[in-house]
């Protein structure tokens, strides 16, 4: 057990000092970009520009008394398929650059970032060229499978669960009753199985999908968590990874649906034939569009607004320090945050809490049993 | 609308959803299916030994049913042996007082007896006597008298009469 622990000391420790390195060799001057931000619309950039996915991880930044601006974090790859097949390089290759202006020549290609996405240029052009609604002319946007900070997120947060959860199933192999960290867990577990996966599925199917809904309450409960932290992942608030999670749910519940539920969606028993058509079009489009829809959007919304929110009240210390002076402004915005980081606290159980709620019901109505009429 | 779906990034979509399959399998693989299954394990166990417990409550309680008709046997049967007993003991007694009692009688008829043919032999004996008696006093007189006629009648006379034969 204290071998273990020393085992474990010892990896941190490197990590750490791997991290360490790495900001330091990262910490390179970059006097291109301004990075002030003091006025609203400043404030506001900066906010949409943080909710939004990032091919570096950095921590903070800062202009010295030259004026140079300094970045610390690390850089992460960068994945695209353009059209010479997949290529590969490190973010740093961009210079923190989010404007296209740092050309990365890989592959014969001209690659750009763009408000966080990679475009390829067309060929010979050396320089993005832009129509009047500010989107590129010359370029075409790539296919990014980048390691970007969110599926870093995703990597560590899978890791971190899979780590806690496999070791609480490990402790079961010597004893009945966990303990440490395992005993934390536990509890944990028998309430998503008997609050959500077994009231919601029924008693006799609730067993096959308890792993996708545990997995799904898990991972949406800690990356919530993870994104109220100051290394500002924002993993539940992007479009994209929600969609992955409601597609999930979307796949189960139609593969899982019995013969009772596609007669209920396609041909609606007890009601006049003229009608049934209408309403199959009306159910159908429930089933496959509005049920993700909705669950996609609740999750990506009420994460992004909470980023938003504390990101404005944070905010508030810049943008009413002429108003209300420096103290009164960072004491308004620390009480102002300091709530609203408290119920976002709530928010993030809650969330993961009605995503995996939603997706238990959705599966127990495509798997009910109903009694004829 | 439009920002929204400019947002939305297919290559993280499609490596969001990698990722999360590969970490669904592998969660129920080492994770959930482990845990599961222990937790089944030990609830079906907690139940097992609660009715397991609950089964030797009631066998408990009928041992002791038993015990206590047992109880109640061994009561009754001690009860009737000193009945029993006590019965025979009263028999013997009053057995015993009329085997005395009619000994006694038989004794006592026996000592009457006795008595009655000491006394006959008594009064035989005395009847001898006085005869004897009689015939020397009857001597004596005759003797002393004979000397004397008149009073040697009285003599005779005054002798028989204070004489009383029973």
């Amino acid at each position: 057990m204290k071998n273990k622990a020393t085992k474990y000391r010892h990896i941190f420790a490197i990590l750490v000092l791997a991290f360490l390195t790495t900001f330091v060799s990262y910490a390179n001057t970059d006097p291109q970009e301004g990075g002030i931000v003091d006025t609203k619309s400043e404030v506001e950039a900066y906010i949409l520009h943080h909710i939004k996915d990032s091919h570096d991880f950095s921590l903070f930044s800062y202009s010295d008394s030259e004026g140079e601006r300094h970045h610390f974090g690390f850089p992460l790859p960068v994945i695209v398929k353009t059209s010479q097949g997949i290529v590969t390089f490190m973010s740093s290759a961009f210079h923190h650059d989010d404007n296209g202006h740092v050309l990365v020549e890989k592959e014969g290609l001209n690659l750009v970032k763009l408000h966080g996405k990679i475009y390829e240029l067309s060929q010979g052009a050396q320089e993005v060229a832009f129509d009047e609604a500010h989107h590129p002319i010359n370029a075409t946007q790539t296919l990014d499978l980048s390691i970007t900070k969110s599926v870093m997120g995703i990597l560590m947060i899978g890791l971190l669960l899979l780590l806690a959860f496999s070791s609480l199933a490990r402790q079961y192999r010597t004893k009945q009753v966990p303990t440490g960290f395992g005993r934390v867990l536990e509890p944990l577990v028998i309430y998503v199985r008997d609050e959500i996966a077994r009231p919601n599925i029924g008693e006799k199917k609730y067993r096959k999908f308890t792993g996708y809904l545990l997995t799904v309450f898990f991972f949406i409960w800690s990356l919530n968590l993870v994104g109220l932290t100051p290394l500002g992942f924002n993993v539940t608030g992007q479009l994209a990874v929600t969609a992955a999670l409601a597609v999930l749910t979307l796949v189960i519940y139609t593969a899982s649906g019995n013969k009772d539920y596609w007669l209920h969606i396609l041909w609606m028993p007890g009601v006049p034939y003229l009608l049934r058509p209408v309403l199959a079009i009306i159910e159908l489009a429930g089933a496959l569009v509005i049920k993700p829809f909705s669950l996609l959007v609740r999750l990506f919304a009420n994460i992004s607004a909470g980023h938003i929110v504390v990101m404005s009240l944070i905010a508030i210390m810049f943008t009413l320090r002429e108003t209300l002076g420096v103290v009164g402004a960072t004491s308004l915005s620390f009480v102002l945050s300091f709530f609203i980081t408290l119920i976002e606290v709530l928010v993030a159980f809650l969330q993961a809490y009605i995503f995996t709620m939603l997706s238990a019901l959705f599966i127990g109505m495509a798997v009910a049993e109903h009694d004829h009429h | 609308m439009e920002t929204l779906l400019n947002d939305f990034s297919p290559g993280l979509f499609l490596v969001s959803s990698i990722l999360l399959i590969a970490l669904i399998l592998l969660m129920v693989k080492f994770a959930w299916k482990p845990i599961l299954d222990a937790l089944q394990e030990r609830e079906e166990g907690i139940q097992n030994a609660l009715d397991s417990a609950a089964q030797a409550k009631k066998d408990m309680e009928s041992l002791t049913a038993n015990n206590d008709q047992l109880l109640k046997e061994a009561r009754a049967e001690r009860e009737a042996m000193l009945k029993e007993a006590r019965e025979l003991k009263e028999k013997m007694i009053s057995d015993a007082k009329e085997l005395a009692k009619s000994e006694g009688d038989k004794m006592l008829q026996q000592a009457q007896e006795a008595i009655e043919s000491e006394k006959k032999a008594a009064v035989a004996d005395i009847k001898k006597q006085v005869a004897t008696l009689s015939v020397a006093i009857a001597e004596k007189v005759i003797k002393s008298e004979l000397s004397n006629g008149d009073k040697q009648q009285k003599l005779v006379s005054d002798a028989l009469g204070d004489m009383k034969l029973n």
